[in-house]
């Protein structure tokens, strides 16, 4: 995973609400056993057309996104199904942030999981920067997540909130995994302790 | 718990009893997992990442894998399951090699246990009060109805899973979701979760554990209130949970994997105190009469766009773009009466409605009619086990009689990955979940509601209130 600090990059608006992830990646995609070529079914349902030919108008195929790496959405990104395809596809388009009002819990936890930064502003900021993003695609922004902010083009800031632990792991570009078998001890002494008679599996039985 | 309050609620509870380590604010609490379950779709990538760290499945005594989502519900050939996707049939085979390579208990397609991963999980008697459960699947949710803490979680959360049997996780907020009264013939637990979300919103629950509490709830059988809890993540909800009670040790006693002889009576010892206690605060409240809802159906692209079925299709107001462009991907007009409404596809199955009693209330209005002309009903079970218990009473026969389609178990049209699908502008009238863009087919247009809504509108052709079909039925 991709360690974030700071980057500039131009903005792509998408002016929709609640955009769940079935929009992001449908569910036809998700046959794959890894996590490769996800980003080309990005938004497939809106992106292309019934051929399978990109429609002009969406904003993910206007001139002026390629190569921008921040995506602004409409409010509450994210609702719905808990597949990590869905951050792996717009990683793999090449965004590294989506910028809401708010994010559902299972994509934040999934976003941060790959380092993909979600940004949520309050609604004014949260409109505004849709707005610019929408009427001047060409402009650029800076992202700081050592400082939390997003810096405009006249100098303006707004800054958005972060988890601590979230924000190092983004930094350092580590997943949670390592942190756990850390914890390995305390595991084995809480499972040595743990005689709750919760049912277990005898596993080969099974089949 | 250190920090803990001494009134708790249910989710408290059974949140400070599998803390391995509390959170502070620089880092997530590490919270144990009692029952892992998998599924071919969110797990490859987590196994993968096992075998590239080189590392084993730490309990595979609390990991259960089956196959769901990918799977075809096409009726058998000479007895055997084919997958006609190559890619699918990949995919599932992959699951198969990586339960194998790890010891992970597998029920694959052909196992008499196969089957919607929420359904197999309490029918086997693997979800207990209590108890923390997790799934790549944010449908994870229906086991909250036993009073356990239950959620889907990401595939990177899979692998944390598979090898430290602990998650992360900051302590979410809690949000009691009050239901008085008691719902009225005709009137289901679908049509009362539909209700929730309608209040909510999809994303009104968002940072929160909700429990459902108050006499209708406490009316419900255990699975009605899985098809409640089931559909707490479309109100965006983390979980969904319903303190345990006779009801629930009922149905868990006797199953396959249940507690049983003094392990039972201990159990039901621990159980009972894990109620809500007196005095204990959630951080939210929402509050809702059973007494006064109808059958609900969906009109729009998400859970959260819902109404009474005999109401008119609501006009734009409030957050209008979203609702102008749900108008047009259904292809329906403000102030347009849903009622007879024409559809081409009835779907009676998913993780919310498959279960024995759903085929029972959907059986109970086909007895002797017919599925109109032009329209195809696929009647879906959500395991192998509810198939046959339906086949043994007759149920199958009720629905081929007529003019259904009887399937094998799986997820079906829900998620249209598995060949089930609808066509580009067809209308369904579905017993799923999600009514979002697409997610039944590119281009499909859902109409949310429940199993007996499903079953009266089959008959007429067109959405269609129920209530009008059931017997002794008279109009006030």
């Amino acid at each position: 995973m991709k360690p974030i600090r700071t980057f500039a990059s131009r903005l792509v608006g998408l002016p929709v609400d609640d955009v769940d992830t079935d929009q992001i990646i449908p569910a036809r995609f998700l046959k794959v056993t890894d996590k490769e070529g996800l980003g080309a079914a990005l938004f497939a349902d809106w992106r292309y057309d019934a051929e399978g030919r990109p429609r002009p108008e969406f904003p993910l195929n206007r001139p002026e996104a390629e190569g921008a790496r921040v995506l602004v959405a409409g409010r509450n990104f994210g609702c719905g199904s808990s597949r990590e395809h869905a951050p792996w596809a717009l990683l793999g388009y090449g965004f590294r942030a989506v910028v809401s009002t708010g994010f559902a819990d299972i994509f934040r936890n999934n976003a941060v999981a790959n380092g993909l930064l979600p940004i949520a502003l309050r609604p004014a900021a949260h409109a505004w920067m849709l707005r610019l993003a929408l009427e001047h695609p060409r402009v650029q922004v800076t992202v700081s997540l050592e400082r939390g902010i997003v810096t405009l083009p006249d100098g303006a800031t707004e800054s958005f909130p972060i988890d601590g632990f979230d924000r190092e792991c983004l930094l350092q570009g580590v997943d949670r995994l390592g942190y756990l078998l850390g914890v390995e001890q305390e595991i084995g002494a809480f499972e040595a302790a743990y005689a709750t008679g919760v049912s277990t599996l005898p596993g080969a039985s099974l089949r | 718990m250190d920090g803990s309050p001494r009134s708790r609620t249910l989710f408290r509870k059974v949140w400070d009893a599998h803390l391995v380590r509390d959170e502070t604010e620089s880092a997530p609490a590490v919270l144990y997992v009692d029952l892992h379950l998998v599924h071919e779709v969110t797990s490859p990538q987590a196994f993968a990442e096992l075998r590239e760290r080189g590392l084993p499945v730490r309990r595979p005594d609390r990991t259960l894998a089956t196959m769901d989502h990918s799977t075809p519900t096409t009726p058998r050939v000479n007895g055997r399951f084919v997958i006609a996707d190559p890619q699918a049939a990949a995919q599932v085979e992959r699951l198969a090699e990586n339960c194998r390579d790890f010891g992970v208990p597998l029920y694959a397609l052909g196992s008499e246990r196969q089957g919607i991963v929420h359904v197999v999980g309490p029918e086997l008697g693997l979800t207990v009060p209590g108890s923390t459960i997790v799934c790549g699947d944010s449908h994870t949710s229906t086991h909250g109805a036993f009073g356990a803490l239950a959620f889907g979680v990401g595939t990177s959360e899979v692998a944390h899973v598979l090898a430290t049997q602990c998650l992360l996780q900051r302590r979410p907020q809690t949000m009691e979701i009050r239901v008085a009264g008691r719902l009225t013939a005709g009137v289901t637990a679908k049509d009362l979760v539909l209700a929730v979300i309608a209040h909510t919103g999809v994303a009104g629950a968002t940072g929160h554990v909700l429990e459902y509490t108050g006499a209708a709830i406490r009316s419900l059988s255990m699975e009605e209130r899985m098809t409640v809890c089931n559909m707490s993540i479309e109100a965006g909800a983390r979980a969904g949970m319903i303190a345990p009670d006779d009801t629930t040790f009922e149905y868990v006693a006797g199953r396959p994997f249940a507690p049983a002889g003094a392990a039972w009576d201990a159990a039901l010892e621990r159980w009972r105190a894990l109620g809500t206690d007196a005095g204990a605060d959630y951080d939210a409240h929402v509050t809702l009469d059973a007494s006064h809802l109808a059958p609900m159906i969906t009109w729009g692209t998400n859970p959260g766009m819902g109404l009474a079925i005999d109401a008119c299709v609501p006009r734009p107001a409030g957050e209008a773009d979203v609702q102008e462009k749900a108008l047009l991907y259904m292809g329906l007009r403000p102030g347009e009466p849903l009622l007879g409404k024409r559809i081409d596809v009835v779907f009676l199955g998913s993780c919310t409605n498959s279960r024995i009693s759903d085929l029972r209330l959907a059986a109970s209005v086909m007895r002797g009619r017919t599925v109109a002309a032009g329209v195809r009903m696929l009647v879906v079970p959500g395991s192998q086990q509810v198939k046959r218990q339906a086949e043994a009473e007759g149920l199958d026969q009720v629905f081929l009689a007529a003019g259904a389609e009887w399937r094998e178990a799986g997820c079906s049209m829900c998620i249209a990955m598995n060949g089930d699908a609808l066509s580009a502008g067809q209308y369904a009238v579905s017993t799923s979940n999600r009514n979002f863009e697409g997610r039944q087919g590119k281009g499909g247009r859902t109409f949310l509601a429940s199993p007996l809504t499903a079953a009266a509108s089959a008959i007429a052709g067109a959405v269609a209130d129920p209530r009008p079909l059931l017997a002794g039925w008279e109009k006030a």
